[in-house]
């Protein structure tokens, strides 16, 4: 056949682009050329805006970042802040922060589970992985009202106590997910549809994903160990024992394998959480205007999406100076075009899937 | 948070290596808050990051940060400083260059080194305005081609200048 | 041929009670979802709230086979073109939803970027208040929507095409 390249374009609309993406494919045949993600349509001025809001008032709207899991986000800003201004968080909350960080990141995976599978064309799983979800969600809103943009970690510690009332409830959703997991996986893991339109499609290196600055199960599933839960223990991760999954080959089947162990690991911590509940207040007091001292602050955390880092520098008032918010899925998204190259241009949407992006963060 | 706070040995260590190579180009080095804060000239960028990489093992540049010090510019201080958080795995160990820009200048694109770097350029472009020589295609990310003006300068309003739509 | 019909409003009557009882309990949703409200309307199609009920649960990718635009999630200024030719793509007859507080009137986002409200850009029908809204709020929206249908008057439409616009 003669060489011949089209230009394809997919998106801003687009039910597989995980939101308003617009990718530039250039394709010779099916085969990708090249891939040029165009951003920007769902850019909000988010980090202008908080400029002008006081500490506590950015904190409701980092839940809009990545709404997939709203919680990540909070814990991550408010982390920085209290670095920033020396605010200690008494134990129970950092016990009860882990309990809610991770039930979001499994609600997160269960979402991204759903999506993914939807995407290649397993449409039962988007409803599997969402009825999954749902008993999360309404622990959630248990707690404190909401499911999606939840706004339940605030500077100095978590909005209500964890109710005695709640414990029990969450035990019994965490026994739950696992019989939906082997369903889940009883349905995919050996399928030969599935495995053909996973294994060896999308790869990447450990070198190559490091030096694109990949990080979070996409990394790992390239065989590198960097999690910000054990490198960096915040929020008291480092008093539990789980593990952290690894892949070998760097493909799409192997970001899946890693993310669905993940929420192995996660009922694990939550467990270990549950049970070790310290007693005590369940926020330090912070004075309702927040002012901080000019000083400047770079904190990371291990998000579902990757690792989610934010930038604050403060100036003395009740405002911040800026806030900068390190976005795991912009970094991700850069090594699309390397992860597609060379693979048919059906493979794009599978690829896109796998890297588990979310356009909030993206842009911002 | 104890663990975040305190001082680490491995910082000492980049510090004093820094110092012993580039000890002229460092304006100031800082260790707090867990993290290595050093200042440096502009022109001395593409050295340190180079150093930092190949010698040090950096192999992480998380991000790129644009302050614009519109309030401090008028004693002569230039207008944006430009941070890059840089970072070794595993183990986390984290270090903060700061270069100052002027409002008309350009910084060598940290491209070369990091790759993680293309984005977060075009980033700091289409928001602030800054120029980074050597970046492969230095165009806007977020806002439209055809948008006028830098949206996180100080100097621009929170709601836009024209109405938009 | 109208003129023969205007003195029938009974048959007029039943032939809009009929066309609107089968425009209500089967729109297609042409799910624009843009942001966080998008998620909530994905799960208010799925298993638990279940929007199949309705007959709803037939989420059209392309906006030529859709009758109902649910806008969902903030609009950029960068977005709105796009939005705008979305809407003209779609045929007649045609409805949107506001979902949202993004969709409605910028949400929390009054900022250089953000489009204050998508009513700028396209007509709506029905704005459904949230941040986002939950997927209960979303069907008692679409039922608000249903009502309105089942009191408009698509013969007069179908008779003189120029009463589309007055709608």
């Amino acid at each position: 056949m003669a060489f011949k390249e089209i230009d394809l374009n997919m998106g801003p609309q687009h039910p597989s682009t995980h939101g308003v993406l617009r990718l530039k494919l250039a394709v010779d045949n099916e085969v990708v050329l090249r891939v040029e993600p165009v951003l920007g349509y769902l850019h909000r001025g988010m980090e202008k805006l908080w400029e002008n809001l006081t500490y506590t008032q950015v904190v409701p709207l980092t839940d809009r970042l990545d709404y997939l899991a709203s919680l990540s986000n909070n814990l991550g800003y408010v982390l920085a802040v209290e670095n920033l201004a020396g605010i200690e968080v008494p134990k129970r909350a950092q016990y009860i922060r882990v309990v809610l960080a991770e039930l979001q990141r499994q609600a997160s995976h269960l979402a991204w589970l759903g999506f993914m599978a939807n995407d290649i064309g397993a449409m039962s799983i988007l409803l599997y992985g969402f009825e999954a979800r749902e008993d999360i969600l309404d622990i959630f809103e248990e707690y404190c009202g909401a499911r999606l943009t939840v706004h339940g970690i605030r500077i100095g510690g978590v909005v209500h106590d964890l109710d005695a009332a709640l414990v029990p409830r969450i035990r019994t959703v965490l026994k739950a997910i696992p019989k939906r997991l082997r369903d889940i996986r009883a349905l995919l893991d050996e399928n030969r549809i599935w495995k053909g339109r996973t294994v060896g499609v999308g790869l990447i290196t450990a070198g190559d994903a490091v030096g694109y600055g990949l990080t979070g199960p996409a990394l790992r599933a390239s065989g590198v160990a960097w999690d910000m839960r054990k490198d960096i223990p915040y929020s008291s991760y480092g008093d539990f024992a789980f593990d952290v999954p690894l892949g070998e080959n760097g493909d799409v089947y192997d970001r899946y394998l890693v993310r669905l162990e993940e929420i192995c690991q996660s009922i694990r911590i939550v467990g270990q959480a549950l049970d070790g509940l310290p007693s005590g207040e369940f926020s330090s007091k912070v004075p309702r205007t927040l002012k901080i001292p000019p000083g400047e602050v770079f904190h990371t955390i291990e998000a579902p999406k990757g690792v989610l880092g934010f930038y604050v520098k403060s100036n003395g008032t009740d405002k911040p100076e800026r806030v900068k918010m390190k976005s795991p899925s912009f970094i991700n998204l850069q090594s699309l075009e390397h992860m597609c190259k060379g693979n048919l241009f059906s493979d794009v949407v599978g690829i896109l899937g796998s890297l588990d992006i979310v356009l909030g963060e993206i842009d911002k | 948070m104890p663990g975040t706070t305190a001082d680490r040995p491995e910082l000492r260590r980049t510090s004093e290596a820094l110092a012993g190579r580039f000890a002229d180009a460092l304006l100031s080095s800082v260790v707090e808050k867990g993290e290595l804060a050093v200042r440096l000239r502009k022109d001395d960028l593409a050295a340190v990051l180079h150093f930092l990489k190949d010698e040090l093992g950096f192999n992480a540049l998380e991000d790129i940060i644009v302050l614009d010090n519109l309030c401090a510019a008028g004693e002569g201080r230039p207008r944006f400083s430009v941070l890059y958080q840089l970072c070794r795995f595993p183990g986390a160990v984290r270090v903060r260059l700061a270069v100052e820009v002027g409002e008309n200048d350009a910084v060598a694109s940290a491209f070369p080194v990091y790759r993680s770097a293309d984005w977060a350029e075009r980033e700091a472009f289409d928001m602030f305005g800054v120029r980074f020589e050597g970046h492969p295609g230095l165009r806007r990310i977020y806002m439209p081609d055809d948008f006028e003006g830098h949206p996180l300068r100080k100097d621009f309003p929170l709601a836009g200048r024209d109405g938009g739509v | 041929m109208s003129k023969a019909f205007e003195k029938a409003p009974f048959l007029l009557a039943k032939a809009d009670a009929f066309i609107t009882w089968a425009q209500k309990n089967s729109l297609w949703p042409f799910g624009s979802g843009l942001a966080c409200c998008a998620i909530e309307m994905i799960a208010t199609a799925a298993a638990r709230y279940d929007i199949a009920r309705f007959g709803m649960e037939l989420f059209r990718a392309s906006p030529r086979q859709a009758d109902l635009f649910i806008v969902a999630g903030t609009v950029t200024n960068k977005m709105a073109p796009v939005i705008r030719r979305l809407w003209e793509q779609m045929p007649d007859p045609k409805w949107s939803l506001a979902m949202g507080n993004c969709a409605i009137g910028g949400g929390p986002f009054p900022t250089y970027s953000v489009l204050q409200g998508v009513d700028k850009v396209i007509p709506v029908d029905v704005y459904v208040a949230g941040c986002p809204p939950t997927p209960q709020g979303l069907i008692h929206g679409l039922m608000i929507l249903q009502k309105k249908i089942a009191l408009s008057h698509p013969t007069k439409e179908i008779l003189d095409p120029d009463a589309r616009h007055n709608r």
